[in-house]
């Protein structure tokens, strides 16, 4: 039952993408470029998106707890540093290049379109080479630290 | 790069925001797990358990599906238009790996269900990759390309 609400949540993250215009790269480069030819489309995927995810949050959390399970896993970090926002302007500059997000490339892996396929790869790629920078440094730390 | 002009769609747009939205309201209603396509995506791959795993798995399949259930109702896939070779999309894919791993999250994880909860950590988040992604398109179009 669990698997089965997981996979419609899903598909309606994957129909969303889709019909929003968010996994279209030429949409997305066009939503940036305010400049030029100018696409506002996707200020509505966000808004359409927040409008239900802020209430519907509120009101789940208030349940105090989730249908199959516990307790909510959320993240409960609040420091505002270098890693988040370094990371998440380098994340920019990519999005911008490609035109494709995770979120937007992973649902449309379906669609076998060969740009999705080479951006996914890479994507795949950029996690691992991060993971194992990060596993370096945090290594490197603690050795640091024993010494 | 090319320009691909794309027509104006706010009300495909707002559905699809609001389909996502309610994805996003299930998965924590249900499963208590923030729908971030990072940290899904990361997880599926790299999983701390068995358990953690299989739902991953399912999401995506869910993900998967979305795509081909459009091509059942309508007889096509979504459009795709890509107006940057196929260079840019591998260097793209390398920088946004590398850069919502650091960062801890994507559009979804931050700019969705980050910002519903209000977290300080997924609105700076936010503003700063779409600022750096709006700057990138105007080098890459009106300084480079211009």
């Amino acid at each position: 039952m669990e698997k089965l609400f997981v996979y419609i949540s899903g598909l309606l993250f994957g129909l969303g993408v889709s019909i929003g215009g968010m996994a279209n790269p030429a949409k997305v480069q066009n939503f940036f470029d305010v400049a030029g030819v100018w696409d506002p489309s996707l200020a509505f995927v966000m808004g359409g998106a927040l409008l239900v995810s802020a209430p519907g949050y509120w009101l789940v959390f208030k349940r105090g707890r989730p249908v199959f399970g516990s307790a909510f896993n959320v993240p409960t970090n609040r420091k505002l540093d270098a890693r988040l926002i370094g990371g998440s302007a380098v994340f920019g500059v990519g999005w911008g290049i490609a035109g494709f997000c995770p979120g937007a490339s992973i649902p449309v892996l379906s669609t076998l379109n060969p740009d999705v396929l080479i951006f996914t790869a890479a994507l795949i790629g950029g996690i691992l080479i991060a993971k194992g920078a990060m596993k370096i440094t945090a290594a490197r730390r603690d050795a640091m630290q024993a010494a | 790069m090319e320009v691909i002009e794309t027509a104006f769609t706010p009300w495909a747009s707002l559905i699809g925001g609001l389909l996502i939205g309610l994805g996003t309201v299930l998965l924590m209603a249900m499963r208590g797990n923030v729908l971030g396509a990072t940290g899904i995506l990361a997880g599926f791959m790299t999983p701390s358990s068995s358990s953690d795993w299989g739902w991953r798995a399912v999401m995506i399949a869910g993900m998967l599906s979305g795509p081909i259930a459009i091509l059942l109702f309508t007889g096509g896939f979504p459009t795709i238009e890509v107006p940057v070779n196929r260079w840019m999309m591998i260097i793209g894919g390398l920088i946004v790996g590398i850069g919502v791993t650091y960062g801890s999250g994507c559009t979804s994880g931050h700019g969705v269900c980050g910002i519903s909860r209000l977290s300080p950590r997924s609105i700076t988040a936010t503003l700063t990759f779409m600022l750096t992604a709006g700057i990138t398109v105007y080098i890459l179009r009106h300084v480079i390309g211009g």
